[in-house]
């Protein structure tokens, strides 16, 4: 079974070209095949893991010969899968989420007139993860990893008609084109070092090399393209406005998936950032800085989606500090990863119902008290909620406190970087819980909203909130199943840390520089504190419907800490002048000697054409004389 | 009894029975009984049922002949095989390069002959219906009103095809030069066959018999100088005569009999070619020829002589001495430069259509010759590859001219449409089309991620690799990089013009005008006249063009132009298995 892995990719990606390709006849039955192929990959999937199951732990890592794809000289690629307990992981994430999304679609974009390029899109996406995560080469990886940024370029951007969508794809495809530039120079550098690009050949070189500048140059830049892919600071502005896309590629793009490729890049690379304290150390300050960047913007956006986009930002940074810890980490970054992606998919797809139930209104002011009018997404939406705050035995308790636990013991448990990796943590723990609090409160709780006045006199446009039906309802149901048990039952007897082991290697042992009992309480402490200020100022007392004017920091969240000026000012900016002026120079010189040359080429050109007059005796006489110019030619220049 | 015979067959003075292997002669056996019946088809088959019967007989052949090839690549160069046959006594050396060229001849042929089938929407093929009719005669239009068809096409195809099989793989000239008429004389016929333009089209013709014939000539007169030189026709026996006689100095009278030969004998193949100076007739010749055949001399014929070419060149292995090998370098170094810059300088100039391929071939065959001068192995597999990237371009490019056509004024659908100006807007009315079309041209010019960019790359990097012995290259291939630079002007602007000019822009309509297009073939046929007005003529049509539709195509057509576009993106982005079957079939590391 596991030779037949190819299928994983090959079947959504039959999906997506059918369905490109066979135009507007497959306007009716299109989805359903989108769905299948989805479906068909988790089945394969499931068949590769139970095959995967029957074998010894130590027999887990498989490489799986496609073809000999390059073969230029001393680089030699070939084509193939890795399949082991990391890539599988992955695998089934995205092609049960995947199909619960693409079920989810089938309903949430009915009325779109455009369906089947969605979900030809959908399909296309899951491929290129798929490809992504199974590579057995770094240059493969490359190609998935492009691919999905391919495929989030075009989802950001479905409905483009709207200039902000496009504009939105853009700005994600330009941060991302800035983190590929990493991933292209170390790849360069991993040539340079190992001469290969294979996973195997790499990954097993890397421990025993002397020279640590050179790893951790590769490891440095392998994080700079993790940073973009998902959305790690100085990167992670794309993120909030990649938003604009369709609810359902927020769920399982921008959320669950994708976006934690980076995750993936780092766990995955273990050795080589193993090899390089440095450069693991950088991770885990960028995960930290994230973690509480993500927490804060999410603190104060009034947008269900943007919200929720912060606090994905912030989760992954919580996966990144997880990495960046080491061995003691790379286990829990994945659990981490596997029960956000989740929580959060069913989070998203609870916000997309709310907002077929409220005309696409994304306001959270605009809402309130819509736990009455829909009960199942309400429930489901709580236990996304309950996870991601860490409350036993909810999915997110297990993976987050592992985490917090695991900074706590950085470094050993020596100098400097236990305690502060260790509150960030812990705080951004107590962050997360108000923001999501919030959020949850101002959705479904307190007054409705939705039929005030405004101060100016307008009204709200007046709402009929439903319950969605039940193609949107059951994926949400399902995912919120597995935000309360799943992360429970893979922590029995670390199972989960255990079966990564042959990727990972064993969870180091390590030892807090806190008693773990006392992190656990100053955690749910902190939780419960967050809960409840958010209970106090959301649910139990009114909340305005145009947003105050708020503290300098609030005012500053709401623009994602003003992210987008810096960016603007230090890259857009001299980038723009710097075209200008290369522009001009290209229009005045090197056009100007181009079309010179040109002329000068028109007019030999039609010299040489006069030759060409038609005649037949001119012809021969042309080939007799060139025959008598060879030979003088070769007679003048032989010896 | 058997035995006996053989010892009296073996006797002094009596006959000796040669050696034939049949196995290996089994595909040019195929071709040439299908081209033998079905000169008896014509004969003894019903008219209503001829084309049916030609078709099939054709294709099957073609396909039966390829499985064979690939049988005797499979037996001869796979897990211990013998690497090759010589068969009658050297007369054809079937080593890997051969069995090569001759799939790479029937594969081609295959799918250009799945364009000269294909009648398209108008139910039309786009041969006269009776091509010994005065053109403009009441005998014409007698014929066309019956509906007959010249079905001859097809046996005149398969003797076309059995001669460049042969071609590439003749041991001596003799051979060479009976496979070189094989394979010319039906194609002057053919070209002479259009169904409209029949003008241009016979004028065409005479002119590639006339030339071709010259050429012809100018080949056996090499030839014969060769054997009087060294009292042999066989290639391997010429050479080894060479590196015995030709030594250091200036040449004396042998050497200079041995030199004017090789020459002769070279530029008879080199017209083939199409190389400078002797290219002159290809511009005029694909432009008259019907287009189907145009694709197929324009591929096969190409192909099959640059195989002939390398055996001459290359033959034992490089058993020529340097200073041998020296004159042969600067001769072709000389036609390589001029095949080049004139192919595409000329060709940057051209406002029609199949004129513009015709020149984009000749620099084609500019970049081959950088291929084949680079002297080393790496040269030859490049040179394999390159003529199967252009010959799929080629082939796809000429199926796609096929299907633009003019319409008279009545709406009723005439002729190709082969002036630039007539593709604007292409690319909105037919983007399928016009997209295969655009990776034809893409591929031409070498762009990354098509074959012919893989092509141009061994090819020019096995020229700057070159051999110890005669030096490297690298001054050919940087001004084929340049010439291919400027090509890319040309390629582009037909894309440019097909996705980014609306009709409007170029094409004025005009029904009185269109008037003129149906008088159009006499006011042709002085080409002199015309191609000497046409140096005037910018991209931009004057008023007058008529309206162009695209027709649909029966099917074959539209095949053969989708794999060849998904062929050379495949060949583009995963070169490797091609690269490592001419590899081992070659038997160049």
């Amino acid at each position: 079974m596991i030779d037949a892995a190819w299928l994983l990719i090959a079947i959504p990606l039959v999906g997506a070209a059918v369905l490109l390709l066979a135009g507007r006849r497959a306007n009716a039955w299109g989805h359903w095949l989108g769905v299948i192929a989805s479906g068909a990959s988790f089945v394969v999937a499931a068949l590769v893991l139970i095959a995967m199951l029957g074998r010894e732990a130590s027999d887990r890592v498989v490489d799986v010969h496609l073809f000999d794809w390059l073969n230029a000289g001393p680089l030699n690629v070939e084509a193939g899968l890795r399949i082991d307990p990391l890539s599988l992981t992955f695998v089934l994430l995205v092609t049960f989420v995947g199909t619960l999304i693409h079920i989810y679609s089938v309903a949430y974009m009915e009325h779109d007139a455009d369906r089947r390029r969605f979900f030809a899109y959908l399909n296309l996406f899951v491929a290129a993860m798929l490809l992504l995560v199974l590579a057995d080469s770094y240059l493969l990886l490359f190609v998935g990893w492009e691919g999905v940024g391919l495929a989030s370029y075009l989802l950001i951007g479905f409905w483009n008609h709207v200039p902000a969508n496009a504009t939105a794809a853009k700005k994600a495809f330009i941060v991302n084109r800035v983190a590929d530039v990493g991933m292209i120079v170390a790849l360069m550098l991993m040539f340079n070092t190992f001469g290969a690009l294979d996973f195997s050949t790499v990954l097993t070189a890397a421990p025993g090399m002397a020279d640590g500048g050179k790893l951790t140059a590769i490891a440095l830049m392998l994080l700079v393209a993790a940073c973009g892919k998902s959305a790690q600071f100085p990167l992670q502005s794309w993120l909030g406005d990649a938003m604009a896309g369709p609810t359902p590629v927020s769920a399982l793009i921008h959320a669950a998936t994708m976006v934690t490729a980076g995750v993936y890049l780092v766990v995955r690379s273990g050795p080589i950032f193993t090899g390089a304290p440095n450069a693991l150390l950088v991770t885990a300050i960028v995960g930290a800085i994230t973690l509480l960047f993500g927490a804060i913007v999410g603190c104060a956006k009034d947008d269900i989606k943007k919200a929720l986009a912060a606090s994905t930002m912030s989760q992954i940074g919580y996966m990144m500090l997880a990495a960046g810890l080491g061995p003691i980490g790379y286990a829990f970054a994945i659990f981490h990863l596997l029960t956000h992606g989740f929580f959060k998919a069913g989070m998203f797809l609870g916000a997309g119902s709310v907002m077929h139930g409220m005309d696409d209104s994304v306001n959270m002011r605009g809402f309130g008290a819509l736990s009455k009018f829909m009960k199942v997404t309400w429930i489901t939406f709580g236990f996304g909620w309950l996870a991601i705050l860490g409350i036993p035995p909810f999915s997110g308790f297990w993976s987050k406190d592992k985490i917090i636990e695991a900074a706590f013991a950085a470094d050993g448990g020596h100098g400097w970087q236990p305690w502060v990796f260790g509150s960030v943590a812990l705080v951004g723990a107590g962050i997360t819980a108000f923001y999501m609090s919030r959020l949850f409160f101002m959705t479904f709780h307190g007054d409705k909203r939705w039929a005030q006045e405004l101060s100016d006199g307008s009204e709200l446009p007046v709402r009929h909130p439903h319950e969605s039906p039940a193609l949107m309802i059951w994926p949400m149901i399902i995912l919120a199943v597995g935000s309360a048990g799943l992360g429970g039952v893979l922590a029995i007897g670390g199972g989960f840390t255990t079966w990564l082991e042959p990727v990972t290697g064993p969870v180091a042992h390590h030892e807090p520089v806190l008693p773990v009992a006392v992190i656990m309480v100053v955690t749910l402490v902190l939780v419960l504190v967050g809960a409840f200020l958010a209970w106090r100022q959301y649910a139990a007392s009114a909340v305005p419907v145009e947003p105050p004017v708020g503290s300098a920091l609030t005012r500053a969240a709401r623009v994602d800490l003003y992210q987008d000026a810096v960016n603007e000012n230090l890259l857009m900016r001299p980038g723009q002048y710097l075209t200008r002026s290369l522009v001009y120079t290209d229009k005045k010189v090197v056009d100007g000697a181009f079309m010179g040359l040109a002329g000068v080429l028109a007019v030999i050109g039609s010299g040489v054409k006069r030759m060409q007059n038609g005649f037949v005796r001119s012809y021969a006489a042309m080939m007799l004389a060139g025959f008598l110019v060879l030979v003088v030619i070769v007679l003048f220049v032989w010896n | 009894m058997i035995a006996q015979a053989a010892q009296m067959a073996a006797a002094p003075g009596g006959f000796v029975p040669p050696e034939v292997a049949w196995f290996a002669l089994t595909p040019l056996i195929i071709v040439i009984s299908a081209g033998v019946l079905g000169v008896l088809v014509e004969a003894f088959v019903p008219a209503n049922r001829r084309r049916v019967v030609q078709v099939i007989m054709a294709m099957a052949a073609l396909a039966a002949a390829f499985a064979v090839i690939v049988w005797q690549g499979v037996s001869w160069f796979g897990e211990g095989g013998s690497g090759g046959v010589v068969v009658l006594g050297g007369v054809l050396q079937l080593d890997g390069v051969a069995l090569l060229f001759q799939g790479l001849v029937v594969l081609m042929a295959f799918f250009a002959l799945a364009v000269v089938i294909d009648r398209t929407s108008t139910k039309q093929d786009a041969f006269s219906p009776s091509a010994a009719s005065i053109p403009g005669s009441e005998y014409e239009e007698l014929a066309r009103r019956l509906g007959l068809v010249q079905t001859e096409v097809y046996p005149l195809l398969m003797f076309a095809i059995s001669g460049m099989m042969i071609f590439p793989a003749a041991g001596d000239l003799l051979t060479m030069f009976i496979a070189l008429e094989v394979l010319s004389l039906p194609l002057y016929v053919l070209s002479g066959m259009a169904r409209r333009r029949r003008l241009l089209s016979q004028e065409a013709s005479f002119k590639y018999f006339v030339l071709g014939a010259f050429a012809s000539a100018v080949f056996l007169f090499g030839a014969a100088l060769l054997y009087g030189y060294s009292g042999s026709v066989k290639i391997s026996e010429i050479t080894t005569m060479a590196s015995t006689v030709v030594g250091g100095g200036a040449p004396d009278h042998w050497e200079l009999l041995w030199l004017v030969g090789i020459l002769m004998v070279i530029s008879g193949l080199l017209f083939k070619v199409g190389a400078v100076p002797f290219q002159a007739w290809t511009p005029d010749v694909y432009q008259g020829a019907p287009t189907p055949i145009t694709g197929f001399m324009a591929a096969c014929t190409k192909i099959a002589a640059f195989g002939a070419l390398l055996r001459l060149i290359y033959a034992g292995g490089f058993s020529g001495t340097p200073d041998m090998l020296e004159a042969v370098r600067i001769a072709l170094w000389v036609v390589a430069i001029a095949t080049m810059i004139v192919g595409t300088v000329v060709g940057a100039t051209q406002t029609d259509m199949k004129r513009m391929l015709g020149y984009s071939s000749i620099a084609h065959a500019g970049f081959v010759l950088v291929g084949i001068l680079s002297f080393n192995g790496a040269g030859i597999k490049a040179v394999i590859f390159y003529l199967l990237a252009y010959g799929m371009a080629t082939v796809g490019a000429f199926a796609v001219i096929t299907l633009v056509r003019e319409t008279g004024p009545g709406g009723e659908v005439l002729g190709e449409a082969t002036h630039l100006g007539q593709w604007a807007g292409l690319g909105k009315r037919s983007p399928w089309l016009a997209g295969c079309f655009s990776v034809f041209l893409l591929s031409f010019a070498g762009i990354p991620l098509t074959a012919g960019f893989i092509a141009k790359f061994s090819a020019f990097s096995a020229a700057v690799e070159g051999t110890e012995v005669l030096g490297n290259a690298t001054v050919l291939a940087v001004i084929g990089v340049l010439a291919s630079a400027v090509a890319v002007f040309f390629y582009i602007r037909v894309i440019v013009i097909m996705f980014f000019m609306s009709p409007a822009e170029t094409v004025v309509e005009s029904v009185v005008e269109t008037v003129d297009v149906a008088v159009l073939e006499p006011v042709v046929v002085g080409v002199g006249q015309g191609v000497a007005n046409a140096a005037h003529t910018s991209v931009v049509v004057a008023t007058g063009a008529p309206a162009v539709v695209v027709v649909r195509s029966e099917g074959p057509s539209a095949v053969t132009i989708t794999v060849m576009a998904v062929g050379i993106l495949v060949l583009g982005i995963f070169p490797a298995p091609v690269l490592d079957l001419i590899a081992r079939m070659t038997g160049i590391g």
